[in-house]
């Protein structure tokens, strides 16, 4: 078996372990199907071949001493660009980052370095992890490996992308309003966000404090466990990375693979899922919630009203933190800098100018919402209510976990729409969030499974599955189970045509 | 409906210190207006005994012991400015002409 790229994280794990490839081989395999394939996809934004193979020789010197760094020590990985890599350029698909390089390494990549994972390069995203079809990048768009007319989710569509096309067996996305998850869906592959807090920020270009969550991306739902091992835990750098040790989710992972969840009470949110879905999502949704109530599952019906005002309080809390994070981008410490044309500008000339020059018709939208919700006059009516509806929907999660384990719904309202479908239309837009920003609001694990391709176009759609914060390994057991029961019906995984 | 003109988003966009061109601000302006039209109905959700949530964990300050540890060198900070000159960032002027 030659094509390594088909393989899944725990396949390689084994392969490099039993001695029968090497990272470099796995790598440079990698490497060669990113050559081939990712011109018309643009899932990266900036390959690293030298430096993931040198990675890899040094991975493979690490396991022919007999001491390898990790389990996935060895497995090439692929980093949404929104994280900081020492010597790897950094850009969050914004122009005014272009050419920036770190100094240092986001935990999280000090992290995969650390456990040996060869970092094959940066993915394209929304520009700032502002959107959700990746469009909004300043590098122009990521294409769907399903069908090349159609978006690959965002923000991490490129991170999905090339987990999808098997350009990378694993990822790094994050997730402040489904940046994960829906690209996952939309893509045929999972996602998982962790409970806000288990996984470190430091190092993440910051979006939303409050709401932003890094996270895995891979083509199985053990994988996400494998990786989320690697990267999760307490970090001295982020004040709020959390000191609790959560439950192991390969375990998690390999006990719901067995398909049984006798006992297990799963709860359909009544709220997620009716208008406004499309039919072979909500088909595909239902049916997966059959297979769970085949494999022992109490299955109810959970009400939790306030997530109808979810979007609107995510979108004024989000433009809000926003606004003041991105005043970073002052072209003084780092990025470009235009000076105007006029003489003697002033630094706050050069600031208007270079952000002007710098930012897309999206960041701005939103620096603009954000400064709006945030000024006086209006911050009562808009932020504060929105943050009273965040401990609304807090509530609605807290009820609901009192009468179940988990709770589901589509990962995303539709399938993977066009591009340019909705580039000009923010609130349509918005809308593909739906179902995924209530747990950013609330901190609590959410993943996306596939659930198998949407009758009317053929597309895959994704199932969720929520948990209370810190229980993400009910979130790898029910997706890994879900995951084990379609496969039997599929005779495998689904994947796109090649 | 809410709206918000053009010269309410001029303002704005010169507080958030972006200069808009008149072609942004006419493109802008009424998308803004649909998006805020989109969300005011949060205005009338919660009554006035909820509290805010700021944040999903209820925060505490962290501290650590205050002692020297490794962190970048000047030259490493400094080396993604546009511009930098001994050891500092180097700016335009910040002052006004009358200043």
């Amino acid at each position: 078996m030659s094509d390594w790229t088909r393989r899944t994280a725990a396949e390689l794990a084994d392969a490099l372990a039993d001695g029968s490839t090497t990272s470099v081989e796995l790598t440079r395999a990698h490497l060669d199907r990113i050559s081939a394939v990712d011109g018309p996809i643009h899932a990266f934004l900036h390959v690293d071949a030298e430096g993931a193979l040198a990675q890899a020789e040094a991975s493979d010197a690490r396991r022919a001493a007999g001491t390898p760094a990790s389990a996935l020590d060895g497995v090439p990985i692929a980093v949404k660009d929104v994280l900081a890599t020492k010597g790897l350029p950094t850009t969050c698909g914004s122009r005014i980052l272009e050419g920036w390089v770190p100094p240092y390494d986001a935990t999280v990549v000090a992290r995969l370095r650390e456990a040996g994972l060869p970092i094959l390069g940066k993915t394209n995203m929304d520009e700032f992890a502002m959107g959700s079809s990746t469009e909004h990048s300043a590098y122009g768009p990521t294409r769907n490996p399903w069908d090349h007319d159609r978006i690959p989710g965002g923000s991490g569509g490129g991170s999905a992308a090339a987990v999808a096309s098997f350009e990378a067996p694993l990822a790094i996305g994050t997730d402040t309003g489904g940046s994960i998850r829906q690209p996952g869906a939309v893509t045929g592959t999972v996602g998982v966000k962790p409970t806000y807090g288990a996984v470190s920020r430091y190092g993440l270009v910051a979006l939303a404090n409050s709401l932003d969550q890094a996270g895995p991306v891979t083509r199985t739902v053990l994988d996400a466990a494998l990786l989320q091992q690697v990267i999760g835990g307490h970090d001295p750098l982020d004040s709020t990375s959390t000191t609790e040790v959560l439950a192991d989710p390969v375990e998690a992972a390999r006990l719901g693979a067995t398909g049984d969840l006798t006992g297990l009470r799963v709860g359909v949110v009544a709220e997620l899922g009716g208008e406004g879905y499309q039919a072979g999502v909500r088909q595909r949704f239902d049916e997966g919630v059959e297979l769970l109530r085949g494999a022992g599952a109490e299955v109810v019906e959970v009400s939790c009203p306030s997530f109808v005002h979810a979007l609107a309080a995510y979108y004024l809390i989000l433009p809000a933190e926003a606004s003041s994070n991105l005043a970073r981008f002052d072209a003084m410490r780092y990025g470009i800098r235009v000076m105007p044309e006029q003489d003697s500008p002033s630094a706050e000339d050069v600031m208007r100018a270079t952000r002007d020059a710098g930012f897309g018709d999206e960041v701005k939208r939103r620096i603009i919402l954000g400064t709006y919700a945030l000024s006086s006059g209006y911050y009562d009516a808009y932020y504060g209510q929105a943050q009273k509806v965040r401990t609304l929907i807090s509530r609605d999660f807290a009820a609901a976990f009192e009468q179940v384990d988990v709770l589901v719904s589509p990962t995303a309202p539709t399938t993977a729409f066009r591009l340019g479908e909705k580039l000009d239309d923010p609130v349509a837009m918005y809308l593909n969030d739906l179902a995924t920003i209530p747990a950013n609001l609330a901190g609590v694990p959410g993943i996306s499974v596939p659930a198998g391709l949407a009758p009317e176009d053929g597309l895959p759609v994704g199932f969720q599955v929520l948990a209370p914060a810190l229980a993400d390994d009910r979130c790898y057991r029910v997706g890994a189970a879900l995951e084990a029961l379609l496969q039997q019906q599929w005779g495998g995984p689904q994947t796109p045509p090649e | 409906m809410a709206q918000i003109s053009a010269d309410e988003v001029r303002h704005l966009a010169d507080l958030a210190r972006i200069d808009l061109s008149d072609a942004e601000l006419e493109h802008l302006a009424p998308q803004l207006s649909v998006i805020l039209d989109s969300v005011a109905s949060i205005s009338e959700v919660a009554s006035d005994d909820v509290p805010p949530t700021s944040h999903p964990l209820p925060l505490t300050n962290v501290f650590r012991e205050d002692v020297v540890t490794p962190s970048l060198t000047p030259e490493e900070a400094l080396s993604g400015a546009p511009d930098a000159q001994e050891q500092r960032f180097a700016v335009p002027r910040i002052l006004g002409d009358e200043q």
